[in-house]
């Protein structure tokens, strides 16, 4: 079975390892990859790597500066940052990957139907695109979030409103040129419907680009999702976000340093590390500059 | 003789550029019988794919329009059915063949889904039907172990192997008009022969109806029953392939025949014809070819000539044979 498979697909597999092999000869890709591995493995493990449960007070500990037993002290209500932080590595990551789903999703059906049939339709979606676009994205999904109702999932579906756009203007430019192409007149000439021929030849082609986006905007996405947290429209307490953390720790920045700087420097860590894999994955992706 | 089974009568396609007006065809005839394959020559840019593509609307609107004409296949108009007529007839009573063969084919989906998919589009059948019936087409256009090509995406096939596939894809379908156009142009001569040697057989087998389109006098030979030959948008002569070959009468057709290089006489320097291919945003008037015809004389600037017939299944369009009424 597994034989075969490799046979068969022997192309795909060598393209793959090259593919892996150019990521690893690049440092950005490296480095990118590594921090991203941490933060899933950091998430996924979090039950039972974290020393503390992230919810459990313990007034007597309050505020405590790092040591052995937190090494990166407690919040105002005695609470582990680390096992915090950890948790709350769970839910930026959740925030991004369900975000990407949506935005991907939608933003690539639209773009693709935008740039397929033209003319009239593809400039209403277009205008309409700009529209959201003309907005600060911050400013749009925080006006959306508050619009909806402060809750982790709200905030979801407001940042991936706000990121629809980016993902159907990329599709719709590569449906421009895949719709030009022989087999989608050939796919016509066989009698296939429009949604068929979008569906079915014009999304799959560019399929790759939306990765490259979906990777390079899953740090923007954290970040939003992070700073309306830190707002109070996002995740509520006592979920462990650190958005939501750094706003809580600003007011004992002075005094307790460790409080917002820890969750903040999880923040960047993880934006820096998506963006710089995405970057190098479209580098490495790009067949003109491939070999 | 029996109704056509395609009959494209006085069709005009116009493309509106900034430039202006192309006027790409110019109310061109054409009959297919059942069964017969017709060739369609002319140079580069004369119409012939424009034409193609008109017959199952697959012109690109804007900036192409068909402006008037009506192309009646098993007598009903295909420029006056609605959309979902229209997709029924493409793919399962007319289906077409392309140029490039590196292109027709989707690149992320293997040949096989891309075979069942038409298949699958036109027939109620289950996926494992559709297989054996890819298996089959495949047989038939001669592929090689049929079974290991179907799991293959297109860039692992070759130029010839992939045109066999779109030519296997095409008549899976048993469709009563195969339009190919220019399918071997982009192949080299070894397979092109190859290529040519299966269609010709799995036509005949099938009993397709065929337009073939093509700029190779001598493909043309080889495979057609009839041929039209085009210049410039207008269609200027149509007869039978052994006729036209042995007596040529439109001057153009007379050019084109003369242009063949030949290994069997001595003929130095090559014939060719002087001039080039009209503009066809501002058209001659009268004749299109009269810039370069050698043979030209008074109204050939003024008047356009209408398609006569000179011998039976012979029609010429040229003043240097007028009609029976004009004669005096």
């Amino acid at each position: 079975m597994w034989n075969e498979f490799r046979k068969e697909h022997a192309w795909q597999i060598k393209e793959f390892f090259f593919t892996i092999r150019l990521l690893r000869r690049n440092p950005s890709a490296v480095a990118g990859f590594i921090i991203i591995a941490i933060m899933i493995l950091m998430a996924l493990t979090a039950s039972l790597l974290s020393p503390y449960n992230p919810i459990q007070i313990s007034l007597r500990e309050r505020l405590s500066p790092p040591s052995m037993g937190h090494p990166f002290g407690t919040d105002e209500l005695g609470r582990d940052i680390l096992s915090r932080v950890m948790y709350g590595a769970r839910i930026s990551l959740r925030i991004g990957v369900l975000v990407i789903l949506i935005a991907g999703g939608l933003g690539a059906i639209i773009g693709a139907i935008s740039g397929y049939l033209g003319k009239r339709i593809d400039n209403l979606i277009m205008r309409v695109m700009d529209v959201i676009l003309s907005f600060p994205p911050l400013v749009l999904a925080l006006a959306l979030a508050a619009a909806l109702g402060p809750s982790l999932n709200n905030a979801i579906l407001a940042v991936a409103f706000v990121m629809i756009p980016k993902f159907a203007r990329m599709v719709r430019g590569e449906a421009l040129s895949v719709k030009e192409k022989q087999f989608i007149t050939a796919a016509r000439a066989s009698g296939a419907k429009s949604l068929w021929i979008i569906l079915h030849h014009i999304l799959p082609n560019c399929f790759s680009s939306v990765i490259i986006l979906a990777t390079l905007i899953l740090g923007e996405t954290i970040l939003i999702a992070a700073s309306l947290s830190f707002i109070g429209l996002g995740a509520q307490p006592p979920t462990p976000e650190w958005g939501a953390m750094i706003s809580v720790g600003r007011k004992f920045l002075m005094d307790q340093w460790w409080y917002a700087t820890f969750p903040g420097l999880f923040i960047l860590m993880t934006v820096i590390g998506f963006n710089i894999f995405g970057d190098a994955l479209r580098d490495i992706l790009d067949p003109r500059i491939r070999r | 003789m029996a109704d056509p089974l395609l009959s494209i009568k006085n069709l005009s396609v116009q493309f509106f550029t900034y430039q202006g007006v192309v006027r790409a065809l110019e109310e061109v005839d054409l009959t297919i019988q059942k069964g017969e394959v017709l060739g369609l020559v002319g140079e580069t840019g004369c119409g012939k794919s424009v034409m193609a593509r008109s017959v199952l609307r697959l012109i690109p609107d804007p900036p192409g329009k068909i402006t008037q004409g009506e192309i009646l296949f098993k007598g009903e108009d295909i420029l006056k059915v609605n959309r979902k007529r229209l997709r029924e007839i493409r793919g399962n009573e007319i289906s077409m063949i392309f140029q490039e063969p590196m292109s027709s084919l989707n690149p992320v989906f293997t040949v096989g889904d891309q075979m069942e998919e038409v298949i699958t589009l036109h027939q109620e059948v289950d996926r494992g039907r559709a297989k054996e019936i890819c298996i089959e087409m495949l047989q038939q256009v001669k592929m090689p172990d049929p079974e290991r090509v179907l799991s293959k995406y297109p860039h692992e096939l070759s130029g010839g192997m992939r045109q066999r596939v779109m030519i296997a894809m095409e008549l899976s379908c048993r469709p009563d008009l195969l339009i190919a156009d220019e399918p071997t142009t982009a192949l080299d001569v070894t397979v092109q022969g190859q290529v040519l040697t299966i269609l010709d057989d799995l036509v005949r087998r099938i009993g397709v109806s065929v337009l073939f389109i093509s700029h190779d006098l001598g493909v043309i030979a080889q495979l057609c029953d009839r041929v039209s030959v085009m210049y410039a948008g207008q269609m200027v002569e149509t007869a039978l392939v052994g006729e036209l070959f042995a007596d040529p009468r439109h001057p153009y057709t007379h050019g084109l025949l003369q242009a063949i290089p030949s290994i069997d006489e001595e003929r130095d320097p090559l014939m060719v014809i002087p001039g080039i291919v009209p503009r066809l945003i501002e058209p001659p008037e009268g004749c299109r070819f009269y810039p370069r015809c050698t043979k030209r004389f008074n109204p050939c600037d003024k008047i356009v000539p209408k398609l006569v017939q000179v011998n039976p299944g012979h029609h010429v369009a040229c003043h240097l044979y007028p009609r029976e009424s004009e004669k005096s």
